[in-house]
């Protein structure tokens, strides 16, 4: 019974921490689901550890804990793949931005060449 | 002007405060009719105000993106500013500026024109892991563009009003990507390729590497990049 309380109160813990994250806006929607997800997998489990159990038997595993460590690995590869894949797309409008702010000073250059531009102190 | 056709010069340029109003002045003292555009990638010293100060128009990006960014920056500029044909020259002043008629017309009947420093003039030569590299990388270059093409990886370059405009929507970033997978893309798409023999100087300043760890890497970065860019498609 403590165990229940004590995963119980980390499920929703998490869930909340979501919730919370997810109202002050801090978390995109398209990442919120994802969370969003993973608490709403967690919370039943939190307070019935046994359906885990149940469903490692089901699969062939022989525990429920081996069940959720692979489920983790697996979750967070994922995750880790989805933030390079992020990452390769924000350098990518990173870059074009910097190569329009090169372009429009070019012409700020050509238009107000008597301006001092700051070049003087890279 | 160069027969006729409006030629933009561009030197992307990291850092060459040193040499870049030289390599100016030359383009200028030899090619009085062309247009000079100077992408300083995001230079910690004086590229900026020097090139200004040798008459240069001067592109600055806030920081570096590498050749394959600065490229781009140029490639944009001169499709917005309507160019016909656009060079890349290296700031560091190992390209002569009097090859770039011979470049210009050779693309009468190509759309990117190759300098080469293997192709006949000059004497450079590469041993080691960078030697294996460059016949690996001539050899499947060669099949792909059917032509032959001995220095794949050569900063001096000319181009067409087409690929202008393609390189200006998309020239890669990213390590080698502005020479071996632009050049795949290139030869995919159906454009003609020839390469020029072209005689190199050494650096006006600046050294280049040459150590055995730094080529060995060079080999196995060219290597994935072309893999890469060959399934890219």
């Amino acid at each position: 019974m403590k165990l229940t309380i004590v995963t119980g109160l980390t499920g929703i813990a998490v869930l909340a921490f979501v919730l919370e994250l997810l109202r002050r806006r801090k978390l995109q929607e398209k990442y919120a689901v994802l969370w969003l997800l993973v608490a709403v997998v967690i919370v039943p489990l939190a307070f019935f550890p046994r359906l885990l159990d149940t469903a490692a038997e089901q699969l062939g595993i022989a525990s429920g804990v081996s069940l959720v460590l692979f489920l983790a690995i697996v979750f967070l590869l994922l995750v880790c793949m989805h933030l390079s894949w992020e990452v390769s797309r924000l350098e990518e409008e990173g870059r074009t931005l910097a190569e329009e702010t090169a372009l429009i000073r070019t012409e700020i250059r050509r238009i107000l060449p008597n301006v001092d531009h700051g070049e003087d102190t890279p | 002007m160069i027969n006729g056709k409006r030629v933009l010069i561009i030197l992307p340029a990291w850092n060459e405060a040193a040499s870049i109003a030289e390599v100016i002045a030359e383009i200028r003292g030899e090619l009085p009719g062309v247009d000079v555009l100077v992408v300083d990638d995001g230079s910690a010293d004086t590229t900026t105000p020097v090139a200004l100060a040798a008459g240069a128009v001067v592109a600055t990006l806030p920081y570096n993106l590498g050749v394959g960014g600065a490229m781009r920056t140029g490639y944009r500029y001169a499709r917005d500013h309507d160019y016909d044909v656009a060079v890349q020259i290296d700031a560091d002043g190992q390209h002569d500026p009097r090859y770039v008629p011979k470049l210009i017309d050779a693309l009468s009947d190509a759309n990117l024109v190759i300098g080469s420093r293997f192709a006949g003039e000059g004497g450079y030569r590469v041993r080691g892991p960078r030697q294996w590299a460059m016949v690996m990388l001539s050899l499947v270059l060669s099949r792909l563009a059917h032509t032959k093409l001995t220095d794949t990886t050569s900063g001096f370059k000319a181009v067409d009003r087409r690929l202008i405009a393609m390189f200006a929507r998309w020239y890669p970033a990213e390590y080698l990507g502005d020479t071996i997978e632009a050049l795949v893309r290139v030869a995919r798409s159906g454009y003609q390729v020839r390469q020029v023999p072209v005689a190199m100087r050494s650096r006006m300043a600046g050294t280049p590497s040459a150590s055995p760890v730094k080529a060995t890497l060079y080999l196995f970065r060219a290597f994935l990049v072309l893999i890469l860019a060959l399934v890219r498609a």
